[in-house]
C-alpha cells in the first residue's frame, strides 16, 4: 500500500513538473521533443497495460495505433465529422479491434510467443489493406487539412498540443494506477504470473484478458488520434508498420514493465538516447534504432525489471 | 485470369520461390525443434547474407554460386557465436525473453545495415539471370531453377546430416530430451550453438540462391520473417518435411494471391494463412508438438 | 446431504482409461482421503471435479448442484477450490499478494483483500513471510502458501493434492494440525495423499483408487485390513503374505 502511495506521489510531482515545462521551454525543437516524449509514454503505457501488467506481449501494437489514426482521418475527410467526434469513433474502433484480436487469440488459447506473432500478423494484414485501398489513401497515405482551432483539435501553438498529450498521458497513467489498486488489476497480474493458478482461484481469465486488451487498444488508438492531429499525415508504414510496434514495447520494457512510472522512464531514456546518437553518429537513419536495440539487449541482460528495477530495490 | 497458361506460370514461379522459403524454413525449424526458440532475427540474417553476397560480387567479383562456399560457412560461425554468447546468456531460457533477445538482434542488424549501406536498392547482374529455360507453356529464369535444384540438394544433405552423422544424432537427442542428453555426456550448449549455426547457414544458402533474381535493401528481411514463421508453423514446428512442404505451399499461395488480389493486396495471403493456422491448427499439418 | 458426490465418472485419454466409473462422497464435517498407487487416476479425478477436465461420463454434484463440465472459475465461486500437486505460486508476487488473489474472490476492495490475506497468513503461521517474494520460499513454505491461497477464497470444500509431498516429519505434523483446524472451521477437505501416517491420522473416510476404479472405501481401520487394497499397493499375493 505504501508502494501505491509512493507511486501516486511521484506521479503527482512528475505531472506538476511536466505541466510547467512550457513555461521554461520556448524553442520549437524542444517543445517538439517533450511532445514526442509524452506521446511515446502514452503508447508505452498502452502496451504496458496488456504486456507489462497482463504479461501478454504484443509485437503488433501498431494495429491499434494505426486504427486510431486512420479512422479519425477517414471520419473527418470522408464523412465530414468534427475532429472530436471522429476521435471518439477512432478510439472506439481501436478498442473494437482489440476485442476482435483478443477474442480470437484468447479463445484459441494463444499465449507467449504465439500471441506475439499473431499480433504482428494482424498488424501486417491491416497494413497491406490500407496500403491497397483507395479509401484509405493506398500508397499515398492520408492527409488532414490544416485548420488550426480548438474545434478541429489542431493548434498553431505547439504548447497547446503539449497540454493535450499531457492530459492524455495522465489519463493513461490513471488507468495504470487503477490497475495497481483494483481487483481487476490484481486479477490481471495473477494471470501474468500463473494463468492456471489464477483460473483455479476463481478468475475468469478470458474475460479479464479481453478487458485488458480492449483498454490497451483504446489507449493506443488515442495515441493514433493524437498523432494524426499533430502531424496531419499517416501512411501504412507509420500507422501499421513495425516501427510503432517496436516503440510500443521498447518503452515499457526498458523503463519497467508492470509499473506506473516505467513508460515515462522508458520514453525519457529512449528520447535522450536518440538525441545522443544524433549528436555522436549524425543524423544517418538507423543510428538511433541501433542504439535502441543495444539498449534492449543490455536491459535484458542486466535489468530484467527494466530501469525501474534500479529503484525498486528499496521498497 | 483463369487461363491455364497463366496459372501454370504463376504456380511454377511460386514453387521456385517456395523452394527458397523452404530452405529458410528448414533452418528455422531446426532452431525451433532443438532450442524451442522462435528466431526473430531470421529475416535480418537473410538480409545480411544477401549483403554479403552482394559485396562479394561487387568488390571481389565472386558470383553467388561460388559464394556458396564462403557465405554459408561464415554465417555458420556467426550463428554459432550468436547463440552461444549472446542469446543463451541473455535469454535465461525463458521463451518470451529469447524472442525479445532475437528481436533486439534483428533491430540492431537491420539498422546497422541501414546506417552503413543506406536504403538504396542493390542488385547484381549475373549472366545466368539472362538465361531462360522453356518449361512447357512458360519459361523460367535459370537462377530460379538452380534455386529449386539446390534447395533439394541442401535438403538431402540436411537429411543425411541428421540421420547419418554423430552430430545429427546428438542434435536429435538434445531436441527430444535435453537432460537425458546431458547425462550421456553431450554438451547441450555446444549442440544448441551448432544447431543455430546450421540453421543460420541454411539461411545464408537461401540468400546466395536468391540474390540473382532479387534485390537487396535493409528492409528485405522483414518480408521473410512472417513468411518463414508461417512455413514453420504450417509445417508443424519441428518437422523438416513439414517445413519443405510448407515452404512450397506458401510460395504458391503467395503467387496465387498476387494473381487474384493484385500485387499489393496479395501479400496478405500468407499472413491470413498464418493467423488461421495459429488459431486452428497450431500443430501444423505434420505437427509434432505445440507450446 | 453430501457436500460432494462423484457418480460414475469415466475419462479416457487416448489409449489410457484414467478414470472408470469412479465414485465418491464427501460428507459434512469429515475429512475424506483419496489414495491409491501412482498413476491410479487421482489427480485426473480432482481435475474433473474442479472443472479443469471434462469427463466422458458421469456426474459431479456439489452442495446439491450439478457442476459437471462447469468452468473452474465458476466452480470456485460456488465454494469448491483445489490446490495443485506441483505447486503453482504467483512467483513474482509477495506472499501477501499471492494470498490476496484468493481473497479477491469474495472481496472487491484491494486493501481489504490485502488485509484478509495478512490475517489468514498469520492464522496459518506465515506472518513472517508476508513480504517475501513467493519464489524465495522453501518447498514447505510454498505448500503452505498454496493452501493459504485456496483458503482465502473462503471455500466450502477444499481439494488438497499431495500437500504433504516433500515435507519433513515436523512439517508434516504442522500441516496435519492446520488441516484439522480447517475442518474444525467448517470447511470440508478431500485430500489426495501418499503419506500413509498422515492419511490414517487425519481421515474420517478413505476411498481407494486403482487403475481408474474405486476398489474400496471405508474407515482407516477397514481400509488397512482390506486385502484388495493391500494387493493394489504391494502387489499380487501380498495380501496373503
Amino acid at each position: 500500500m505504501t508502494n501505491m502511495k509512493r507511486q501516486t506521489q511521484v506521479m503527482l510531482v512528475l505531472i506538476l513538473a511536466l505541466a510547467v515545462i512550457p513555461l521554461f521551454v520556448s524553442s520549437k525543437f524542444w517543445m517538439g521533443f517533450w511532445v514526442m516524449l509524452l506521446f511515446h509514454a502514452l503508447i508505452g503505457q498502452s502496451w504496458n497495460i496488456l504486456g507489462g501488467y497482463g504479461g501478454q506481449t504484443s509485437y503488433g501494437h501498431a494495429v491499434f495505433f494505426g486504427t486510431g489514426a486512420y479512422v479519425t482521418a477517414v471520419m473527418q475527410t470522408h464523412f465530414g465529422f468534427n475532429a472530436w467526434a471522429a476521435a471518439l469513433v477512432a478510439i472506439g474502433a481501436g478498442g473494437g479491434v482489440g476485442l476482435f484480436i483478443g477474442a480470437l487469440s484468447f479463445r484459441y488459447g494463444l499465449r507467449g510467443s504465439y500471441f506475439a506473432l499473431v499480433t504482428l500478423a494482424f498488424a501486417e494484414v491491416f497494413r497491406v489493406i490500407v496500403n491497397s485501398w483507395d479509401f484509405t489513401g493506398s500508397g499515398f497515405g492520408m492527409l488532414l487539412a490544416l485548420k488550426p482551432g480548438l474545434a478541429n483539435m489542431q493548434f498553431a501553438d505547439r504548447q497547446l498540443f503539449f497540454y493535450l498529450i499531457l492530459v492524455l498521458t495522465i489519463i493513461a497513467t490513471g488507468v495504470a494506477l487503477w490497475l495497481e489498486s483494483s481487483r481487476f488489476g490484481a486479477h490481471l497480474v495473477a494471470i501474468r504470473e500463473n494463468e492456471d493458478a489464477a483460473k483455479a482461484l476463481g478468475i475468469n481469465t478470458f474475460k479479464v484478458k479481453l478487458r485488458a486488451i480492449a483498454i490497451s487498444a483504446a489507449l493506443a488508438a488515442t495515441g493514433g488520434v493524437f498523432y494524426m492531429q499533430y502531424f496531419l499525415f499517416v501512411d501504412s508504414h507509420i500507422g501499421y508498420g513495425p516501427s510503432m510496434s517496436i516503440s510500443a514495447l521498447l518503452v515499457p520494457l526498458i523503463g519497467g514493465p508492470g509499473t506506473v512510472l516505467g513508460p515515462f522512464i522508458g520514453a525519457l531514456s529512449l528520447g535522450v538516447l536518440s538525441e545522443v546518437t544524433k549528436h555522436t553518429m549524425g543524423e544517418t537513419p538507423g543510428a538511433n534504432l541501433m542504439a535502441y536495440g543495444v539498449l534492449l539487449l543490455i536491459v535484458l541482460r542486466f535489468l530484467p525489471n527494466g530501469l525501474m528495477g534500479l529503484f525498486r530495490g528499496r521498497s | 485470369m483463369f487461363d491455364i497458361g497463366i496459372l501454370t506460370a504463376v504456380t511454377l514461379n511460386g514453387l521456385t520461390v517456395g523452394a527458397i522459403y523452404a530452405l529458410g524454413a528448414l533452418g528455422l525449424t531446426l532452431i525451433y525443434g532443438v532450442l524451442h526458440i522462435i528466431n526473430f532475427a531470421h529475416g535480418s540474417t537473410l538480409m545480411m547474407a544477401l549483403y554479403a553476397c552482394f559485396f562479394l560480387h561487387q568488390r571481389a567479383g565472386v558470383d553467388p554460386y561460388t559464394a556458396l562456399l564462403i557465405v554459408p560457412p561464415a554465417f555458420f560461425v556467426l550463428g554459432y557465436g550468436l547463440q552461444r554468447y549472446l542469446i543463451a546468456p541473455l535469454g535465461f531460457g525463458k521463451d518470451i525473453n529469447v524472442l525479445l533477445v532475437t528481436l533486439g538482434i534483428s533491430i540492431i542488424l537491420d539498422n546497422l545495415a541501414l546506417y552503413l549501406w543506406t536504403s538504396n536498392t542493390r542488385n547484381i547482374d549475373i549472366p545466368q539471370a539472362q538465361v531462360f529455360i522453356e518449361m512447357g507453356v512458360t519459361s523460367l529464369a535459370l537462377p530460379k531453377l538452380i534455386g529449386v535444384v539446390a534447395s533439394i540438394v541442401v535438403g538431402l544433405l540436411f537429411w543425411l546430416l541428421m540421420t547419418q552423422t554423430d552430430l545429427g544424432k546428438a542434435i536429435r537427442a538434445v531436441a527430444r530430451e535435453r537432460r537425458g542428453a546431458r547425462i550421456v555426456g553431450i554438451s547441450v550448449d555446444h549442440i544448441f550453438a551448432m544447431s543455430f549455426g546450421i540453421g543460420t547457414a541454411c539461411i545464408a544458402v537461401a540468400a546466395c540462391l536468391l540474390i540473382p533474381t532479387y534485390y537487396v535493401t535493409p528492409k528485405v528481411g522483414d518480408g521473410f520473417v512472417l513468411i518463414a514463421f508461417t512455413t514453420v508453423v504450417l509445417g508443424g514446428m519441428g518437422s523438416f518435411i513439414g517445413a519443405l512442404v510448407g515452404g512450397l505451399f506458401l510460395g504458391v499461395v503467395e503467387a496465387w494471391s498476387g494473381l487474384w488480389l493484385g500485387e499489393s493486396l496479395g501479400q496478405i495471403g500468407v499472413f491470413i494463412i498464418f493467423i488461421l493456422v495459429l488459431l486452428f491448427k497450431p500443430n501444423g499439418l505434420f505437427g509434432q508438438r505445440s507450446t | 446431504m453430501a457436500v460432494l458426490e462423484v457418480d460414475n465418472i469415466s475419462k479416457r485419454f487416448g489409449g489410457l482409461q484414467a478414470n472408470a466409473q469412479a465414485h465418491l462422497k464427501v460428507e459434512p464435517g469429515k475429512i475424506t482421503a483419496l489414495i491409491g498407487p501412482n498413476g491410479a487416476g487421482k489427480t485426473t479425478l480432482f481435475a474433473i471435479v474442479s472443472g479443469f477436465v471434462t469427463p466422458d461420463e458421469g456426474r459431479v454434484t456439489f452442495l446439491g448442484q450439478d457442476i459437471t463440465g462447469m468452468q473452474p472459475f465458476d466452480i470456485c465461486h460456488l465454494g469448491l477450490v483445489r490446490t495443485f500437486q506441483i505447486v503453482q505460486p504467483f512467483a513474482g508476487l509477495t506472499v501477501r499478494e499471492n494470498i490476496a488473489v484468493g481473497a479477491h474472490l469474495r472481496e472487491r476492495n484491494r486493501s481489504a483483500a490485502l488485509d484478509k490475506a495478512s490475517a489468514l497468513a498469520t492464522k496459518i503461521g506465515m506472518k513472517d513471510m508476508l513480504d517475501k517474494p513467493a519464489q524465495s520460499l522453501t518447498i514447505a513454505g510454498r505448500k503452505r502458501l498454496e493452501l493459504a491461497k485456496a483458503l482465502a477464497t473462503e471455500p466450502r470444500l477444499l481439494l488438497l493434492d499431495e500437500v504433504m509431498a516433500g515435507l519433513i516429519p515436523t512439517e508434516v505434523s504442522e500441516m496435519t494440525d492446520v488441516i484439522r483446524s480447517i475442518r474444525d472451521g467448517g470447511v470440508e477437505v478431500l485430500l489426495i495423499e501418499h503419506l500413509m501416517q498422515a492419511v490414517m491420522s487425519l481421515s474420517d473416510h478413505i476411498y481407494v483408487l486403482n487403475n481408474g476404479r474405486m476398489i474400496a472405501n471405508g474407515s482407516p481401520q477397514e481400509i488397512t485390513a482390506n486385502p484388495q487394497v493391500i494387493e493394489a499397493y504391494l502387489g499380487h499375493g501380498a495380501a496373503h503374505a
